[in-house]
């Protein structure tokens, strides 16, 4: 049976190699080399370093929130586990300083209020027809899938913002469209958003541009993907309960098979019980003629 | 098929059995017949009935909490990822399955290519089977519809257009499945209603399958017939059900493991992307699955040659039991066949590179020839290898490589020691 099983996945090696050439060529060939980076979240083990995503909040609220929209997080998703963790308190501090229209009351009047823990967060257009009005006929991308719903993702994203560069000499560019060396097709109409210094964190954490790339970034994964972490915990149980159970399933299924082998052995010697019989009845003959 | 006539021991049972015979076909399944040397490569049925499953019972969860309309589609997904408990879960075991059912379908499908299962008697399984592939692509394409991304609403744009390439009733075929004249709200609606609905037709044919299989029995590696209740085959259960149950955990390890660390790597990053009818993306992608047809399909210059095309490439394969005129079954027993099988994998994995590249250059007359190659495959090759190839000796039966054993021999050659003395070597 073992030796079935190592053709087996012998054969699965080379269709698996055979099948993987073509798509590797394809891949070599659509990648743009990304600024290299490391990523807390990446790995089977990855989670957020949530210091990070609270200051990814912070840029995000300070800088990106000005066009850019993130009308699936919740105000609530703040101080939820796997995020950026803050407290409750915090969550709902922050949550107030948005006004968020509601309604109607009982006269039918809309009203504004301050935000709460349950409210989306807040858009900076009443719709995408403003936004884009505002923003020289291009749309900013609504940030919450952001990180998924691009190439290369987080790496694509840091890279973008850290990408700007001086419009080289045979590239012609209209007003208000920016070089970016990690655009598909380089121009971009988003002016870069940040720089140096840009926002200043309370946590001492020095405000380069990477980082706060970087902790943009991360933030904008959380986003995409806010139960992130407890999807790596439990991946990571479940993959070390399916090898326990494989190897015990393995072993049971050896030993219910032996029961086949040895009732075949049984039917072997019965073979050659007969075969010992058809030899008595030829006892005595020439050897020669025997088959 | 046992072919000892089952009787249930206790009265109460005898009486029920008599009158719904759920007991006989449950010691039907139990004892039923299955050859002793199949490989790992049949256990790809039991991994695919898994998968149906999976599907249905993981669809009927998301089908709980998924609105069908063009405003709120996506957004009911978001809810779903974010906000149902374990719905990112329950949602990427949906969305990896249909990969996971497609990569084990294929492998099946491949396999009885290669042992000739589809030769008489089974070419009714051959034919339910390619039913229940073309249904289950249907429904895979239709689900990718559903998120209402980029993607979905391109890739839905795309293969609806199709059939407008149809003389005369094309364009009204079209408008009918559209339910308008773009793909639009009324679409998202009936594809719903069918992706729910052809699943359980599915099903069905699933057991049909599985009947149809359960008469003649399983083929196997050899291709040759077995005897059956003889020391050839094995019950199905215990034997076989716990080697289909350690294959399954196996290939249930990948498929988890792609739903927990890389549960986007199979999909397009565009379909979370919002469907915006105004936005065409730069290259509009099928999943993975369907690829190989889509470079069939863009091979060829004319919009309706492409669709006959892409159409045949299925169907043709409805007609394999008789286009493969060999009387022998088994690609080992066949040096020429066994070759050719490989040359027709690599170009199908080749089709599907090439159905993700732009139709153009180097990449449309590799696709020519993939798409050449996949009909004269079938078409010329295979009738002629019929008729031409020398293939090896067939076994006696498939215990003959048992009885080759040098054990078995060492021990006839004993017995014949024991009573002969000499003239040893003269015996065979």
């Amino acid at each position: 049976m073992l030796v079935h099983l190592n053709n087996f996945f012998k054969k699965i090696i080379i269709i698996i190699v055979v099948s993987i050439f073509p798509f590797s060529v394809f891949s070599e060939e659509k990648k743009i080399d990304f600024i290299e980076t490391n990523w807390s979240f990446e790995g089977i083990f990855g989670t957020f370093d949530r210091a990070s995503l609270q200051r990814g909040y912070q840029v995000y609220n300070e800088v990106c929130s000005g066009c850019h929209s993130v009308k699936h997080l919740s105000y609530r998703n703040l101080s939820e586990e796997g995020g950026p963790e803050f407290s409750i308190e915090e969550a709902k501090a922050i949550a107030a300083e948005f006004e968020v229209e509601d309604g109607p009351n009982a006269d039918g009047e809309m009203f504004m209020r301050s935000g709460k823990l349950s409210d989306n967060f807040v858009n900076p257009y009443p719709n995408v027809h403003a936004s884009i009005a505002s923003n020289g006929g291009a749309y900013p991308p609504d940030m919450s899938v952001l990180a998924k719903a691009r190439a290369g993702g987080a790496d694509y994203i840091y890279s973008l913002l850290l990408g700007y560069e001086e419009t080289p000499e045979n590239v012609e560019l209209n007003d208000g469209v920016y070089f970016n060396k990690y655009m598909p097709g380089n121009k971009i109409k988003m002016s870069e958003p940040i720089s140096d210094g840009i926002v200043e964190y309370s946590d001492g954490t020095k405000a380069t541009k990477e980082q706060i790339a970087k902790d943009v970034t991360s933030f904008l994964v959380w986003a995409a993907e806010p139960h992130l972490e407890s999807q790596h915990k439990m991946g990571f149980k479940v993959i070390i309960y399916l090898i326990i159970l494989i190897i015990l399933v393995f072993m049971s299924k050896q030993k219910v098979w032996s029961r086949f082998s040895s009732k075949t052995q049984e039917q072997e010697e019965e073979t050659f019980d007969k075969v010992e019989r058809i030899v008595t009845e030829y006892e005595g003959e020439d050897p020669k003629t025997f088959k | 098929m046992s072919e000892t006539k089952y009787i249930p021991k206790s009265k109460l049972a005898q009486w029920f059995d008599s009158r719904l015979p759920l007991l006989t076909l449950s010691h039907h399944l139990t004892e039923y017949p299955t050859p002793k040397n199949l490989n790992y490569w049949w256990t790809f049925g039991g991994i695919l009935t898994f998968c149906l499953i999976t599907q249905i019972v993981t669809g009927l969860v998301l089908a709980m909490h998924y609105v069908a309309h063009v405003d709120y589609a996506f957004e009911s997904i978001e809810h779903i990822m974010r906000d149902v408990n374990y719905g990112w879960l329950i949602r990427y075991v949906h969305a990896n399955g249909a990969s996971m059912f497609f990569l084990a379908v294929y492998i099946h499908i491949f396999r009885s290519l290669y042992y000739g299962s589809y030769k008489s008697p089974r070419e009714v399984i051959w034919i339910i089977g390619l039913i229940i592939y073309i249904l289950m692509m249907a429904t895979a394409f239709m689900g990718y519809v559903l998120p209402w991304g980029q993607m979905s609403f391109w890739g839905a744009t795309v293969i609806t257009n199709l059939f407008s390439a149809i003389p005369l009733i094309g364009e009204s075929i079209t408008t009918w499945l559209w339910g308008g004249y773009s793909v639009d709200n009324p679409t998202l609606n009936r594809f719903y209603s069918l992706h729910y609905l052809l699943p359980f037709l599915t099903f069905g044919l699933v057991i049909l399958h599985i009947w149809a299989l359960h008469v003649p029995g399983n083929n196997n590696p050899t291709g040759i017939d077995i005897k059956k209740n003889s020391n050839e085959t094995m019950p199905f259960h215990p034997y076989m059900v716990m080697k289909d149950l350690f294959a399954l955990l196996l290939f249930v390890a990948v498929f988890l493991w792609f739903v927990f660390f890389a549960p986007n790597v199979l999909g397009h990053p565009d379909n979370y992307i919002e469907a915006n009818p105004m936005v065409t993306p730069a290259h509009i992608v099928p999943e993975w699955y369907l690829l190989p047809f889509y470079a069939i399909l863009r091979a060829i210059p004319s919009k309706l040659g492409g669709v006959i095309f892409m159409f045949s490439a299925i169907f043709i394969l409805m007609l394999l039991p008789w286009l493969d005129t060999s009387k022998i079954r088994s690609a080992v027993f066949r040096p020429i066949y066994r070759k050719l099988f490989w040359v027709l994998v690599f170009t199908v994995i080749l089709l599907g590179y090439l159905g993700a590249k732009p139709p153009d250059g180097i990449y449309l007359i590799l696709s020519r020839l993939g798409t050449a190659y996949y009909f004269i495959h079938f078409l010329i090759l295979l009738p002629l290898l019929g008729r031409y190839e020398k293939t090896d000796p067939l076994p006696m039966s498939i215990s003959d490589p048992v009885l080759d054993k040098p054990g078995v021999l060492d021990k006839v050659k004993k017995a014949a020691l024991k009573y002969e003395g000499e003239n040893v070597g003269s015996f065979k």
